[in-house]
């Protein structure tokens, strides 16, 4: 039983230890492509350190949208603007100030968390006997995490999609617009070359 | 002493881990590396929380049959949510920095600010003269 605890604990050292020496990587990397990278490497080791941690579903969620959705959205907007930092990494004094303050208030507190693995810990004792018991009587669900997401705390998951929702909808006005590069390409040109043509002297209006 | 630091070393890691993300969004002016150190405080949060759910012994919160003692099953469906939230945030953010990169022809914080400078500037200028 010791032995299985401090393996826990080892590769919990060793996973911790690595996401943060690829958070400094990023940040003194100046290559954005790399930095890019370096997420999707972050992303990855993070969703070992939740296999570790029992987060089995959290862990395939973190591998698949922070791994994979999120390292393409990053390249594509790499795609669409620059590859590269314009300044080397310089020693923000403000910043350090702010992280030596903040970091030092947040360690002042950890005393007062529950210890690391403790099976009393509040978040414990209080509402999750009663959802255990229930996935297994009342929903039949053996997976319980599914279970309390899709029906306990379904208003969550209703309102996750919402923020989806809007956040579509955002990225839809900011970037959905009718666009012209350089070549007085358009999509709208593309797909209508007459009434491009008919509206030529009106485009040449916009760019003045 | 021993017992502190076993008992709460995981927390004092991803406070590190953090504040790391804090001082690349703090400190570097490259819009794209700001959502990027944006991500490390994000993960690093979820992190807390999970670990926060963590049973020493524990297995899963899966029903196998047999009695057995579970991690926190509620923390995972919080950051399950967060997570998704997220990547929503996340690409509004990216949007914005394409939008940016459009309008200012760069992404560098720096060069934003000169840029509205001179135009607030030429506007006055232009208004009076």
């Amino acid at each position: 039983m010791t032995t299985s605890i401090d393996m826990v604990l080892i590769v919990d050292l060793v996973l911790l230890t690595l996401l943060c020496l690829t958070a400094l990587a990023i940040m003194l990397v100046r290559h954005l492509f790399a930095v890019v990278a370096l997420t999707g490497a972050f992303s990855l080791l993070s969703a070992g350190l939740l296999v570790t941690l029992d987060a089995v579903d959290v862990a395939f969620t973190e591998a698949a949208v922070g791994a994979g959705i999120s390292t393409v959205l990053m390249l594509g907007t790499l795609a669409l603007t620059r590859r590269r930092e314009a300044r080397s990494p310089k020693l923000s004094p403000i910043g350090l100030i702010i992280i030596f303050f903040t970091g030092a208030t947040l360690i002042y507190a950890t005393p007062d968390m529950p210890k690391f693995g403790a099976a009393d810990s509040p978040g414990l004792v209080h509402i999750v006997p009663s959802y255990i018991e229930g996935s297994e009587n009342d929903i039949a669900v053996p997976n319980i995490v599914t279970a309390i997401l899709a029906s306990y705390r379904g208003y969550d998951t209703l309102g996750e999609v919402a923020v989806i929702f809007t956040a579509g909808m955002g990225v839809i006005i900011l970037l959905g617009r009718r666009r012209e590069d350089e070549y007085g390409y358009s999509e709208e040109s593309a797909a209508f070359p007459l009434r491009s043509l008919a509206s030529d002297d009106e485009t040449g209006k916009d760019k003045s | 002493m021993i017992d502190a630091l076993i008992s709460h070393y995981n927390y004092w890691l991803i406070i590190i881990l953090m504040m790391l993300g804090l001082y690349v969004v703090v400190s570097r002016g490259n819009l794209v590396k700001k959502i990027v150190g944006l991500n490390i405080f994000q993960t690093s949060v979820f992190l807390l929380y999970i670990s926060l759910g963590k049973v020493t012994g524990g297995t899963a919160p899966i029903l196998t049959g047999k009695p057995e003692a579970f991690s926190n099953p509620l923390p995972h469906v919080l950051i399950l949510t967060a997570i998704v939230v997220g990547i929503a945030t996340t690409s509004l953010g990216l949007a914005l920095v394409v939008r940016i990169r459009e309008s200012y022809g760069t992404i560098e914080e720096d060069d934003i600010l000169i840029a509205e400078r001179s135009e607030d500037a030429s506007k006055i200028n232009g208004g009076s003269g």
